[in-house]
């Protein structure tokens, strides 16, 4: 069977959830061959083995943290070049999307970003992938060169497949221009507790109803309840009530979670776009007239201020 | 000497509007308004920042599309832009990002440059790659999605915020910036700046000027094709309950149903 690459997403060796839901796919188009870069890149190995990787290439050097992205491009051409793949996965991250344009240009391939789902197809893999605002659904598919395609959260399930896993150094000599944008510091970010907002399976949002920051405890409660990740529209972050790293929309993160709870959200073009593909849509809102309810599963016309606690409540008894 | 920056921009389907694909399975431009993208406004608004802090800058805007897309570069200028490039070309339609980002090099070699700024990604497409692919085809560094950029020095800076960590980056110039929607407001064109903005220059460059062949670009020279698009099926009516109390409660119950409780 043809080799597919998998790039590897991972923080000092532990794998994000993305990258095992690339391996479910990838083995529909052949054995997955991961490539892990970085600090802690040999410790991916071992769960990227139970997910289906028949190969783990490696590499480690300090460029890879001091210097921005085309040191990983670097790596994951000599990854190629050393494997000659029938297509290369990557993360939909915003990093990820950037090492994957840049290795497909290198290697003169189209780019097919933000895939929703992916299958084997006559002429290669075709991509499914959401348009204007998720009110489309296009096939498409790579018709120059090798398939480079990045793949969003919560496209597929992660599915434990055993493999062989071997581990094997991967050789990577640095071009001139890796070493072109320096990373001078790192400050990583807080950790809440709570599950990152893209590769959620519930995230609950909270708008401008929320009327402060002082209320977003309230939503917080929720979550905390499901499990849940924070989100906020852009009224909300433009306000100053949430962080922008939580914006849900257009011009912050899309997301795709099996259950989408939209708090005090009206529903504005611009947050639909980044929420309209969640599988279960539900809103609470007093205006019975917000293009939110043109959305949901279930509504709520009410004051979130009663619907929400009291919500909070019901789940913390019944799985308590 | 003079800072040379060109922003490139996009002129996209209003998102508010009636988006659609034509028969040939690019975006049917006829039914719907088009504008300057949003997240380019921030990439405008950064270079004039960028340009105010320089002792001698000069700000080019960039744009490939159609007749139309003037109207981008229009805005562009109207909000402190000196001067314009419109790439033209009927060869143009149905360019996959790969064939922008060619012509996009082209056109920024031919002006000159220190500094090319990009918005973080269009509305549109969305795709988030066009800075990465314009920094490798023009052999500078990329130093992309900040939040907040300083050039000083021959250096240009910024912060990145990414889902793991916030970095410092830094980088010499000649570089590519692209800049978020957490850069800094954009300023609204002042009426000086607006009628100031008609008697600014635009230059036109087709396929030929940039020495690019018609085969390498448009539909034909897209290295991904778009197979079918479908509209997706409007969502069966949900369930909507007035809250009369008990509507945490109903919530709850509908998620019991859902199984996610």
């Amino acid at each position: 069977m043809a080799e597919v690459l998998v790039y590897v997403d991972h923080v000092d060796g532990a794998v994000r959830k993305p990258t095992l839901e690339l391996l479910t796919l990838a083995r529909r188009i052949g054995d997955p061959v991961a490539v892990a870069l970085g600090s802690g890149a040999q410790d991916t190995a071992a769960v990227l083995a139970e997910h289906g990787a028949v190969k783990v290439l490696t590499a480690d050097a300090p460029e890879f943290a001091d210097y921005l992205v085309v040191p990983k491009v670097d790596a994951l051409q000599a990854a190629y070049d050393a494997v000659s793949p029938a297509a290369v996965l990557v993360p939909s991250s915003a990093e990820g999307k950037e090492i994957a344009a840049r290795l497909a240009l290198r290697i003169g391939s189209g780019i097919i970003t933000d895939a929703t789902d992916l299958e084997a197809g006559d002429e290669g893999p075709v991509a499914t992938q959401s348009a204007f605002a998720a009110s489309f659904t296009t096939k498409s598919r790579v018709s120059k060169g090798t398939p480079v395609i990045t793949v969003k959260p919560n496209s597929a399930p992660v599915e434990s497949a055993a493999a062989a896993g071997t581990v094997e150094a991967l050789t990577v000599s640095f071009g001139a221009s890796a070493t072109g944008t320096k990373v001078v510091s790192r400050t990583p970010r807080e950790s809440t507790g709570r599950p990152e907002l893209t590769e959620a399976a519930i995230v609950v949002s909270g708008g401008r109803g929320v009327n402060g920051a002082e209320n977003f405890h309230i939503i917080e409660a929720l979550a905390d309840s499901l499990g849940a990740a924070v989100g906020a529209s852009r009224a909300a972050v433009d306000a100053g009530w949430y962080p922008h790293s939580n914006q849900v929309g257009q011009t912050g993160k899309s997301v795709s979670p099996q259950l989408y709870i939209a708090n005090g959200i009206s529903g504005a073009i611009q947050h639909r776009a980044g929420m309209q593909t969640s599988k279960t849509i539900v809103a609470v809102n007093k205006d019975a007239e917000a293009p939110i309810f043109d959305l949901v599963d279930y509504g709520i016309v009410g004051d979130l201020f009663q619907v929400v606690p009291q919500l909070t409540e019901e789940v913390t008894s019944r799985k308590g | 000497m003079s800072l040379r920056i060109v922003v490139c921009v996009k002129y996209v389907p209003d998102a508010t509007g009636d988006r659609h694909f034509a028969d040939d399975l690019t975006l049917d431009r006829d039914d719907v308004d088009g504008l300057l993208s949003e997240l380019d406004e921030y990439a405008v608004e950064q270079a004039l920042q960028i340009a105010g802090e320089a002792d001698d800058a000069e700000i080019t805007v960039l744009t490939v599309g159609p007749e139309d897309a003037k109207d981008a570069l229009r805005k562009a200028l109207s909000m402190g832009a000196d001067k314009a490039v419109h790439v033209e070309d009927d060869d143009l339609h149905g360019s996959d990002v790969m064939g922008t980002s060619l012509v996009l090099a082209k056109a920024i070699e031919k002006t000159g440059y220190d500094l090319v700024v990009c918005g973080m990604a269009s509305t549109d497409g969305t795709m988030g790659v066009l800075p990465a692919l314009l920094a490798e085809r023009l052999g500078v560094p990329q130093v992309t999605l900040l939040s907040e950029v300083s050039v000083e020095g021959g250096k240009v800076s910024g912060r990145r915020d990414g889902d793991t960590a916030s970095e410092q980056l830094e980088a010499s110039l000649p570089a590519l910036v692209s800049v978020t929607d957490q850069s800094g407001e954009a300023r609204y064109p002042s009426f000086k700046g607006i009628m100031a903005a008609k008697k600014k220059p635009v230059e036109s460059l087709d396929l030929e000027d940039l020495g690019l062949d018609g085969d390498a670009v448009g539909l034909e020279g897209a290295w991904t094709k778009v197979d079918s698009a479908a509209q997706r099926p409007a969502r069966t009516a949900g369930t909507i309950v007035k809250d009369e109390g008990e509507g945490g409660k109903q919530l709850a119950e509908f998620l019991v149903s859902q199984k996610f409780i």
